[in-house]
């Protein structure tokens, strides 16, 4: 495996991972290695895995076969353990999920104030760092409502950061946006990459991918096809799978 | 424009205030009330109707009416208006029922303490609403309890609930149907999509069986049946039993309410709250329910209207409401005319609907405060 070597472990572990929907095989034998610090880039056709595959970090999906690892601790039906998993892990969604009935100032302090105990004032202060910080500091006493698609995904990702977590999950975090307002967004997530963090993002955006990712990893059908740094999974790709979707997706 | 395939824009259109609409009220009447020949009759047929029944109605109200009278002879004679002077006589009993008129001054104070609470909690820009709960939810039902039961450590005479009626007891009703079916219905929204099958079958259980019985029979049943399975030192009083009664039936409609609300809410919010870390009491106390029972108000309210007028059947078990009261009041030989009744139930009508009428406003209020504030 590349990416930088810890000695405290990797960021998460898959081994072995099967999931199924009923009958339906969702995940088929994953086994993925996400090193401290490395960012993954996600990428197949639609239903093929690589949601079910990124929510399974922090559970909101649970895997029936294989053992998941996130930052030493093994995912199990232990609720405990699962929140203290999630304490680290943040997360960003295709549809924001933001709090309508809070302010985005507030949206990003529940966490802070409810899980970690942290004083209002300072809650209030980290959290107006992290609203600079994605660019929109002066959104902060709105309600998510009214802000554009860029702005909410942006005040997502401030809420996800206010837990300061080790790890951060992004699930097709532009799909839903407007082409004029992928940009925001992923400048947001380039310069979060660049600051270090450990970052696992399932996305459409190649040229996110070949800039930002360490190694891009291509699902299909449940099952893991190719992974590889992106200049030679995008120059050069290996599988017969993944020059098709290629193909597909770049035109 | 030309036919031209191309274009390209060398100068910016000007942005324009819209055009005057015609304004006033000819205007306004002409598009609102006579924009069709259908609308026309409709709104002429309607006036003719409020002017066939209006004035005299507001006639037997007013310039008919006997508004002073030491008896009801006066109203015996003069058949043609309301006999406010009958409401006037038996008003103390109407609001107090038999407490003792030595000890009114008890029922007055808990009234206005309530009142007082109840302003302050509700009122949108109210400082420190968080005390106002505090004090409404815990320490307003013990002062009340202190206050109009009475306690010998205090100085305050006992006075035995069998005394208690009119306005103290309809208000007492309703208020503590509606304070503990709200929080009991939540409770049992959730059990209902509670992940533990027990819980769950439980909560459908309770909520099926008080939806699928009339009222009455769940009066008839905590009235009677309730002594039965409970030490006799602990039989609730025969006040409290019709009210345990009511809070667990409306708890049960009050719970599927929160239940649709819980159900409109898309998932992702569940799953934002539970990305952060937050564990299930805080994720429903601060994200889920927060935003359901908003969802719901205009449901959980016209609840609470029900429940108010269901107050009113309390009296089947004995127990004497202000509509109970109004009915013994007719009793007296002294006022017996044509005209009391129909004054009688008139009073009645405008008590409730004043009650129902001011609940109704205060929830479209908050609703659209809320809406207004989330900018949508």
């Amino acid at each position: 495996m590349t990416g930088a070597a810890t000695t405290i472990g990797p960021a998460v572990s898959f081994v072995g991972v099967h999931k199924w929907y009923g009958t339906f095989h969702a995940l088929r034998n994953v086994n993925l290695t996400v090193a401290r610090g490395e960012r993954i880039v996600v990428c197949g056709p639609s239903g093929s895995g690589k949601s079910t595959l990124i929510r399974c970090v922090n559970r909101l999906e649970e895997h029936q076969r294989g053992s998941i690892v996130v930052d030493g601790v093994e995912l199990t039906p232990d609720i405990e353990r699962i929140d203290d998993v999630r304490r680290e892990v943040g997360m960003v969604f295709q549809s924001f999920n933001l709090f309508p009935h809070l302010t985005v100032l507030e949206n990003c302090t529940l966490a802070p104030i409810w899980v970690r105990r942290m004083p209002k004032r300072e809650a209030e202060d980290l959290a107006m760092r992290l609203l600079t910080q994605v660019k929109i500091p002066e959104q902060a006493a709105k309600y998510p409502g009214q802000l554009s698609g860029g702005q909410q995904q942006r005040a997502a990702i401030a809420r996800a950061l206010c837990m300061t977590p080790k790890i951060m999950l992004f699930d097709e975090p532009t799909s839903a946006l407007d082409p004029e307002m992928v940009k925001e967004v992923l400048d947001t997530m380039t310069a979060l990459a660049e600051a270090g963090m450990t970052m696992i993002v399932v996305t459409h955006e190649m040229g996110f991918a070949r800039q930002v990712a360490d190694r891009v990893v291509f699902m299909d059908n449940g099952e893991i096809v190719e992974i590889n740094a992106p200049g030679p999974f995008f120059d050069d790709p290996q599988h017969e799978r993944t020059r098709l979707f290629l193909r597909q997706i770049l035109r | 424009m030309s036919d031209a395939i191309a274009f390209v824009r060398e100068r910016s259109e000007p942005l324009d205030p819209p055009p005057t609409l015609a304004g006033g009220a000819i205007a306004w009447a002409r598009a609102n009330l006579f924009s069709s020949f259908g609308s026309t009759l409709t709104t002429v047929a309607f006036i003719a109707l409020a002017l066939w029944l209006v004035p005299p109605l507001v006639r037997w109200a007013t310039i008919d009416a006997v508004w002073a009278a030491p008896d009801g002879a006066l109203c015996r004679q003069n058949q043609d208006g309301a006999c406010w002077a009958f409401v006037a006589a038996k008003m103390d009993y109407l609001r107090y029922g038999s407490y003792p008129i030595a000890e009114r001054w008890r029922v007055d104070a808990a009234e206005a303490l309530g009142a007082a609470l109840i302003v302050w909690l509700l009122w949108p820009t109210a400082p420190k609403r968080g005390w106002a709960a505090l004090l409404f939810f815990v320490a307003y039902p013990f002062a009340a309890f202190v206050l109009l039961r009475g306690s010998p450590r205090f100085g305050l005479p006992m006075v035995d609930t069998i005394l208690w009626g009119g306005v103290l007891v309809t208000l007492l009703t309703a208020l503590v149907a509606i304070v503990f079916s709200l929080p009991l219905g939540v409770l049992l929204a959730l059990g209902r999509r509670s992940r533990l099958p027990v819980v769950r079958l439980a909560s459908v259980l309770f909520i099926e069986v008080m939806r699928g019985v009339p009222f009455i029979t769940v009066l008839f049943m905590t009235n009677t049946m309730l002594p039965l399975f409970v030490p006799e030192a602990w039989t609730p009083d025969r006040l409290i039993r019709p009210l345990i009664g009511m809070a667990l039936f409306s708890a049960a409609y009050m719970a599927e309410e929160v239940r649709g609300g819980l159900q409109l809410l898309p998932r992702g919010q569940y799953e934002g709250a539970m990305a952060l870390g937050l564990n299930y009491p805080r994720m429903m106390g601060l994200v889920i329910l927060p935003q359901a029972l908003t969802m719901v108000i205009p449901g959980i309210v016209n609840n609470f209207v029900g429940l108010f007028m269901d107050t009113t059947l309390v009296s089947v078990v004995g127990v004497t409401d202000f509509l109970e009261a109004m009915n013994n009041a007719f009793k007296d030989p002294a006022w017996s005319g044509p005209t009391i009744m129909a004054t009688g139930y008139v009073f009645a009508g405008l008590f409730y609907f004043a009650f129902c009428w001011g609940m109704a406003r205060y929830s479209t209020h908050v609703e659209r405060r809320l809406a207004a504030g989330r900018g949508r």
